[in-house]
Formats: structure tokens, C-alpha cells, sequence
């Protein structure tokens, strides 16, 4: 039980994931969809960054270039792990390029179909291609 | 006299040292060439420059494979940082065989003739598309090369991110909702790759793929293995478009313009599947993931699903471009049946498949580029007696289609060849005859298209005489293709060949 609570800042993020995973799926409104996509985004950043804090740890920067005042400091001070939250750095920027990518098509969408949810999208592409067949239906029956 | 010697020999050294950092340039040459297209604000320049950036790639790779098969593994230190703290590009004969083929498939796409009408974008803009084509391949063929698993999840997103934008700028707007679901899916997929590379790093405390998979040996905490496992391997599923998880594929090739297609389908799907290869059997390593984890189990229900599915589902279509994007979910399907074998053999038939499919399925979209440029359209019905009008065009389908089959004498006998085989090794008696069963499948799809095109009168209401062979720059790569599924399926040294000293060294066994 206790190993699970010691573990509590995971299940946080997996919480959040699943919030985002569900707004994803069950938001028909692409804005909400991006949201929910940028909150899933978030809770494996969050992910990261929790894996590499280290209790009582700093940021791993020297204070000094003294070499026994480095060696003493490697000692006595502990260090959180930088490669995790160094990673999220680049983490960070994909996301942000997703999310522009991602609503500059929605900004796209919205001017062609007028609407940004995604039923009456797919409802206008239904109807779109019956008109096309039924105009192909006429054209053929025309040639004959 | 001497002076020219002298400058020859100048120019000689240079390009040797040179050569020592084709490794990188690989990956540099067609990203640093893609602003360059774009500030080029001229169609045609931006064409250029993008052929000669990839043809130079190419070429630098297939040094590079050379120099594989002679000497064995190419390893380059990014910045001189050695590995395992620094970024490592590790050329070995399966990652530098698939770079061959992503950067093959990019050089003959590129010279192909464009049909405006097919993309969406102002006129005289045409150079950011060839931009952002550049920007895909280098993330394709950085994902190949890169021996560090966090760089290959940073090349991923680079190259989902272009293929978003380039399956967008399709002429219709249903492109765009194409895009919409594909970046939906593919980000999830992305985020579920980042969690797996999460918590191998928090196990390990490393990310180079190769001391990874030394260092897992001494992991004995099976849960997060096996979870990480998990994540990996959906992630890049749906990358890959395995089964179930294939829901974006069919739209984003249909609606995605042509020459547009052709490319992902040659070789996003298969830098995917390499990437797959790569977790299963150099990080996990087969004992694990096949013993441990079980993952036939898993993938040969799934690939076998696929191969029907997607097939039964090519059979319904009134679209080419959503006849051949279900066909390429089949495909899939004999790719992973490959890995889910469990044996040397089906592994073979896998990997050269993964050659295989991408010449076809990029000969049979460029094959698409050149109706849709001459008939205005891509509905099967619309097609009947198009075969008189572009024989050639017509011919090479035929050609490529015969090679989806699997008949003798094409490129997809030998891969289906070593899959049977590879199912009868394991006594999986049922699965070999699936196999053969689901080509059956395939055998009416194409001969579909065969029969429209070649054996049905003109559609009223088509004006066919405006209907004439497509213009040569674009009748020319796709004979190019198709003469490659010819030759490499009698020839197979080069192909199956490679595939095998792949999937030796994959599968840890001598070959």
C-alpha cells in the first residue's frame, strides 16, 4: 500500500492522460478534441519531470570551479536527474508545433465547411458525395 | 598537366574526408535544403534543389550500405561525444537497407511530373510543398539512422508533422479532416512512444538503443518492462497502421494528393515498421518479447486479420486511391505476419516486403498521379477503357498489380515465398494456407482494375478522346518501379539478400 502512495505523483499523470484521452474521444467540437490532446501531452511532460526529481534534489549546476570545492560539492549536495526535464524541452516544442498544425487545420476546416464539429463535418462529406452520385446518376442516364 | 592532376587529387581527399560524415549528411542535406526551397519562391527551383538534395542522400546511402556489407557496423559520433552519453548514428544492414529505400522512393517521387490541380495551395507557392517533402524525408530517414531512441521519437514527430501538412494541402476538403484525424492519432501514438522511451530510461538510466538493449539483460522488474513494452509497441502500431489501429490510413492516402500518397505509402509505413523491428528484437530481444511477453499471441491474430480485412475491404471500394490504401493495410498485415512467425525465415519474408510493397505501392500511386492528370478523376467506373487510352500507364498497373498478387516472377512471390515458408517451418499449416488464401482476396481486387481498364467500353458521359498516354516525366518512374518488381523479383540477391543478413543479424542467430 504504501509502495502505491509513495507513487502517487504517477498515477496523477496517468489520471490526467486518461481525462485527456477522454476528451479526445468523446468531444466532437475540434477545438476540445486539440484541448484534450494538449492535456495528454501535458500529464507525459508531467510524467518526466516527476521521474526525474529527486527528493531534496537541486538543479545540478556548479557553484564554483574551485576543483576541491567541486569535488566537496558532488558530495554533500544531491542533484535532481537534468536528461528527463532536458528531454521535455524538446517534448515541449513538438507539442507546440502539433497544436499550431493542429488548429491552423481547424481554422482551415471551419472556412470551408463552417463549422468545426466534427458530425456536421462528416454529415457535409455524406452529403457531398451523395449529391455527387446522384449527379453522376443523371449524367449517365442523360448519355442514354 | 599536373596542375589538374594535383587538383584532382585535391578534390579526391576532400571528398574522403568528407565521406566520413555522410553518416550525419544524410539527415542534414534534405533539412537544410528545405528552408532553402522555401525561400526559393519558385516552384521549379524548389523542384530542383530538392531532387539534387536527395539524389545526393541517395548516393551518400548507398555508400553508406556498401560500406556496411564490407566492414560491418557504421557508427558516427555527433559532435564527437562518444556513445553511451552522446547522439549516435549507427549504420548497420537493416537500418541502412530501409534509409536505401526511403531515400529511393524520395528521389524518384520528386522529378515526377505535378499535377497543380492536385494540390492546394496558391499558385507560385509550390515550393513550400517540396519544403515540407524535404522536411519528411529527413525525419524518415533521421528515424532510420539515429542510434538514440529519443532522437528517433524528436525524428518521428518531424516527419508526422510534414506528412500532416502534406496530406492537407489534397485538393478536396475532406483532406484537410483527413489530416485532422490523422494528427489526432498520430500524436497519441507519438505520446504513447514517449511514455514507453520514459520508462526504459527510468529502468536503465540510458538512451542509446544499443546500450539499452545491454543493459535490460540485468533488468528483472518485469511489470515496467513489460508495460513499457506495451506503449512502445502501440505507439508505433499506430504508426504503422496495424490492424486495428489503421482507422487514419485509408482516408489520409485517398484524400492526400497522389504523388503525396505514393510517398507515405512507400515509406512512412516502413520506416514504422523498421522502428518495430527495432524494439522487438535489438531492445527487447526476441527471447523476451516472443517468451516473456508473448507477443505472437498478440500480432499474428492481428496480422492475419489485417491481410483479410484490408483485402476484403479493397474489394468494395469505387475509389483506386481507397482500394489501394485498404490493399496497403493487407501489406501491412504480411509485414508483421513476418515478425509474429517467430522464425528466421518468416522474419525474411517480412523485411523484404518492406522492399517489396514500397516499390509497388509507390508505382500504383504514381500510376494513380497519371489518371488522375489525364481523366480528371480516380472512380474505378470512370476508368473503363482506359487501358486503349494509356497503354502504358495501364500496363505498368497491370504489372504492379500482378506483383500485389504475389505471381512468380514479381517481387511479391518472393516475400509471400518466405512467409509460407517461414509458417511451415513452424508447422503453422493453417497459417500458410491463409496466407495463400488472402492472396486469392487480392487477385479480384486487381483484377478489378485489369478488368475496367482493360476490358470494358468507355462510360458514357466520359469524353475519352481528350484522353491520351500521360506526359513522360511521369510515365517514366513509374515504369522505373515497375521494372524494379520485376527484376528484384527474379533477381533477389540484392533484395532478399540484404533481407536476410537483416533479419540474421536482428534475430542474433549466423546466417
Amino acid at each position: 500500500m504504501s509502495s502505491y502512495l509513495g507513487l502517487w505523483h504517477y498515477h496523477a499523470c496517468i489520471l490526467l492522460m486518461m481525462v485527456g484521452l477522454f476528451a479526445v474521444i468523446s468531444r466532437q467540437h475540434l477545438v476540445k478534441k486539440i484541448l484534450g490532446l494538449t492535456i495528454t501531452q501535458v500529464s507525459v511532460i508531467m510524467f518526466f519531470v516527476a521521474m526525474g526529481k529527486v527528493r531534496g534534489g537541486t538543479a545540478p549546476i556548479l557553484e564554483t570551479m574551485n576543483h576541491d570545492e567541486v569535488v566537496r560539492q558532488a558530495h554533500d549536495v544531491v542533484f535532481s536527474n537534468p536528461i528527463p526535464h532536458v528531454l521535455m524541452l524538446t517534448a515541449i516544442v513538438v507539442g507546440v508545433a502539433t497544436n499550431a498544425l493542429a488548429l491552423s487545420f481547424v481554422v482551415r476546416i471551419k472556412e470551408s465547411y463552417g463549422t468545426a464539429e466534427e458530425d456536421e463535418v462528416l454529415a457535409a462529406d455524406h452529403a457531398d458525395s451523395v449529391a455527387e452520385s446522384a449527379k453522376e446518376h443523371a449524367l449517365e442516364s442523360e448519355a442514354t | 598537366m599536373f596542375g589538374s592532376l594535383s587538383m584532382w587529387s585535391d578534390w579526391a581527399s576532400s571528398l574522403t574526408t568528407l565521406s566520413e560524415h555522410f553518416p550525419v549528411l544524410v539527415v542534414v542535406v534534405p533539412m537544410l535544403s528545405a528552408p532553402l526551397c522555401f525561400l526559393s519562391r519558385n516552384g521549379r527551383a524548389a523542384r530542383g534543389i530538392s531532387f539534387f538534395a536527395l539524389l545526393s542522400c541517395l548516393l551518400m546511402v548507398i555508400h553508406l550500405l556498401g560500406r556496411v556489407l564490407d566492414e560491418g557496423v557504421v557508427s558516427y559520433r555527433l559532435g564527437g561525444w562518444p556513445p553511451p552519453l552522446g547522439i549516435e548514428y549507427r549504420y548497420d544492414q537493416i537500418n541502412a537497407f530501409v534509409a536505401l529505400i526511403v531515400a529511393f522512393i524520395a528521389t524518384v517521387v520528386v522529378p515526377f511530373g505535378q499535377n497543380k490541380k492536385a494540390f492546394r495551395v496558391p499558385a507560385g507557392r509550390t515550393n513550400v510543398i517540396y519544403a515540407v517533402y524535404l522536411l519528411c524525408t529527413a525525419g524518415l530517414l533521421g528515424m532510420c539512422v539515429t542510434g538514440d531512441l529519443f532522437n528517433v521519437y524528436v525524428f518521428l514527430e518531424i516527419s508526422s508533422l510534414s506528412a500532416y501538412t502534406l496530406v492537407a494541402i489534397g485538393a478536396e476538403r475532406r483532406a484537410m479532416m483527413s489530416a485532422f484525424s490523422y494528427l489526432t492519432m498520430g500524436t497519441i501514438g507519438g505520446l504513447f512512444f514517449l511514455i514507453g522511451i520514459g520508462m526504459l530510461y527510468q529502468m536503465t538510466g540510458t538512451l542509446n538503443i544499443v546500450d539499452l538493449s545491454m543493459r535490460l539483460y540485468d533488468v528483472s522488474s518485469v511489470r515496467t518492462l513489460s508495460v513499457a513494452f506495451a506503449t512502445l509497441f502501440v505507439g508505433v502500431s499506430i504508426k504503422l497502421a496495424v490492424f486495428p489501429l489503421h482507422q487514419w490510413l485509408p482516408n489520409a492516402y485517398t484524400y492526400a494528393p497522389p504523388k503525396v500518397s505514393a510517398f507515405l505509402a512507400a515509406t512512412a509505413t516502413k520506416v514504422a515498421f523498421y522502428v518495430m523491428l527495432r524494439i522487438i528484437f535489438t531492445i527487447f530481444g526476441r527471447e523476451r518479447s516472443f517468451e516473456q511477453m508473448n507477443l505472437d499471441r498478440i500480432l499474428l491474430p492481428l496480422s492475419i486479420a489485417a491481410m483479410f480485412m484490408g483485402s476484403i475491404a479493397a474489394i468494395y471500394q469505387t475509389n483506386i486511391k481507397r482500394l489501394l490504401a485498404f490493399s496497403s493495410i493487407a501489406q501491412i498485415g504480411y509485414m508483421t505476419l513476418g515478425i509474429s512467425l517467430d522464425s528466421l525465415t518468416g522474419l525474411v519474408g517480412g523485411i523484404v516486403h518492406l522492399f517489396n510493397h514500397a516499390l509497388m505501392k509507390g508505382g500504383l500511386f504514381l500510376a494513380v498521379a497519371c489518371i488522375l492528370f489525364r481523366l480528371g478523376s480516380v472512380k474505378i467506373e470512370d476508368m473503363r477503357g482506359i487501358g486503349r487510352r494509356m497503354p502504358w500507364t495501364m500496363g505498368a498497373v497491370v504489372v504492379l498489380g500482378l506483383g500485389l498478387v504475389g505471381v512468380p516472377g514479381t517481387v511479391g512471390f518472393v516475400s509471400k515465398w518466405y512467409l509460407v515458408l517461414g509458417a511451415l517451418e513452424r508447422e503453422m499449416y493453417t497459417v500458410a494456407f491463409l496466407t495463400l488464401l488472402s492472396s486469392l482476396l487480392a487477385v479480384i481486387y486487381v483484377w478489378r482494375l485489369v478488368e475496367v481498364a482493360w476490358f470494358s467500353d468507355p462510360k458514357p458521359g466520359i469524353r475519352m478522346a481528350d484522353v491520351r498516354e500521360a506526359p513522360l516525366t511521369m510515365v517514366v518512374p513509374v515504369w522505373a518501379l515497375a521494372a524494379a518488381t520485376i527484376y528484384f523479383g527474379i533477381f533477389t540477391e540484392h533484395s532478399a539478400g540484404v533481407a536476410r543478413l537483416a533479419a540474421a543479424q536482428l534475430f542474433g542467430g549466423t546466417p
